[in-house]
């Protein structure tokens, strides 16, 4: 896909390429692409094509910096090939990895958000408070107001953190739950076996 | 084997069955919390390591471990207990088979989530505050030059002085008054306490009422009142009581 203003030299977009790529460098998370275009002060198309180009330049084994779109919004990160020398300097956010419990309650949260402790551990069968404590320590959730009524439970929602770690661009991009397994066909078949004999 | 004495180790306990079970009745540890699974899967491996079936062991447990369950089962539906139980047995089953679909549903949402950190650890990126935004500048409203000077004098204003009258406040030793009464008491047999240190400032008179105090627990003194907030009277010790009569007769005339 090539496009004529693509072609790196005397762009007309390269000034505001360049502002781009300095709001980037100081933001310490990603920038949604309308903060972009107020920063700059320039149009949203013109912004968007100046992006384009900006990810063409740092992309993955060209640059050491990669532009991403992530977290619903635009922000560098390091390439991949220098990731076992990031390693040695810094730790990653999630440096240990999250226990069963943990990806079942996020994955909770990540699908049906905000959600409450309660309605977890009705999910999942026991108490959830240990995970999503751990989660929300780790940054990966975080308390989302409070259900309706008296004395409501905290709700729990994931964090741009999240998709952050998990390289995702926005919660849609996790697979649609009716694509996920759900199957209990086994298991229905048992339970209305047992049901049967009850009620005989 | 002993069920009771099975070694547990799990999540939230760790330690003999039948301690379990009691933490448990006593409600102090939350059924919630315990993975009933980690407890069948324990028997299951001693179990394994023997090479006989228990079968006593294996009927105890089954009972122990079904009363677990249902007790946890019911915590952890409490305002569903009564909705479930008013089901037919066939709709029940298929609320609890819509339940188990849902949690597995999440479970491999959890699976996808795990493989997607794997692929995804080696994402290296800033996390960090962002730089504050620019604050506004704030226009001031415009202002009679007057009206400002006014307040200006106001705020000018000279405070008045704080008084630091308390800082001067010395006391005197206690010895001292010890030494003075004692002197007072050579000369003569008895004194009147308000009399003697009348023209005193009140921290005086306090301090020469601590030495008071401190002469009759030396038993060098007695000290009378006739009255709430009549003179106090102080004499040697044994001229009292031999005026006492006498004394009590003339203090009263002159309360009087």
């Amino acid at each position: 896909m090539e496009r004529p203003l693509r072609l790196v030299t005397a762009n007309p977009l390269d000034q505001l390429a360049r502002t781009l790529e300095a709001l980037l460098v100081v933001a310490g998370a990603p920038l949604p692409l309308e903060e972009l275009v107020a920063a700059a002060d320039d149009d949203g198309e013109r912004v968007e094509m100046a992006l384009g180009l900006l990810s063409e330049r740092y992309r993955e084994g060209r640059s050491g910096i990669v532009l991403e779109q992530v977290a619903g919004g635009w922000a560098f990160r390091a390439s991949r090939d220098a990731a076992v020398a990031c390693g040695r300097l810094f730790e990653r956010p999630v440096q240990r990895g999250l226990s069963q419990a943990s990806l079942e309650t996020l994955a909770i949260v990540a699908y049906l958000g905000p959600v409450t402790r309660p309605e977890i551990a009705r999910i999942r069968g026991v108490a959830a408070d240990s995970a999503v404590a751990g989660l929300v320590e780790r940054g990966l959730i975080s308390e989302a107001g409070r259900d309706d009524g008296v004395g409501g439970a905290v709700k729990y929602r994931t964090t741009p953190m999240f998709e952050r770690v998990f390289g995702l661009e926005s919660l849609s991009q996790l697979p649609r739950l009716d694509d996920l397994a759900g199957d209990v066909d086994d298991l229905r078949e048992r339970l209305h076996a047992v049901a049967e004999q009850r009620t005989a | 084997m002993i069920v009771r004495e099975l070694e547990l180790d799990l999540d939230a306990f760790e330690g003999p069955f039948d301690l379990l079970l009691t933490l448990v009745l006593k409600e102090e540890l939350d059924l919630a919390d315990v993975d009933v699974a980690g407890i069948v899967v324990r028997f299951l491996e001693r179990l394994g390591e023997r090479e006989e079936l228990d079968l006593d062991a294996c009927g105890e447990f089954l009972v122990l471990v079904a009363a677990l369950l249902e007790l946890k089962a019911r915590g952890l539906f409490e305002d569903e207990a009564a909705e479930l139980a008013d089901l037919e047995p066939e709709e029940a089953a298929e609320e609890l088979a819509r339940r188990l679909a849902e949690y597995r549903r999440m479970k491999e949402a959890g699976g996808w989530l795990a493989e997607r950190l794997a692929e995804e650890r080696d994402r290296f990126f800033r996390i960090g505050p962002a730089p504050l935004a620019p604050q506004p500048e704030r226009k001031l409203a415009p202002q009679e030059p007057e009206q400002l000077a006014e307040v200006i004098r106001l705020l000018a204003k000279e405070p008045p002085a704080v008084s630091l009258s308390h800082m001067a406040l010395r006391f005197p030793p206690v010895s001292q008054f010890v030494e003075r009464f004692r002197a007072l008491l050579s000369r003569r047999s008895r004194f009147d306490f308000d009399a003697e240190l009348g023209g005193l400032s009140r921290v005086e008179q306090a301090v020469a009422f601590l030495a008071l105090l401190e002469l009759r627990r030396a038993d060098e003194i007695t000290i009378s009142q006739a009255a709430p907030f009549a003179p106090i009277r102080v004499a040697r010790v044994g001229e009292e009581s031999a005026a006492a009569d006498e004394r009590t007769l003339a203090w009263n005339a002159r309360s009087a």
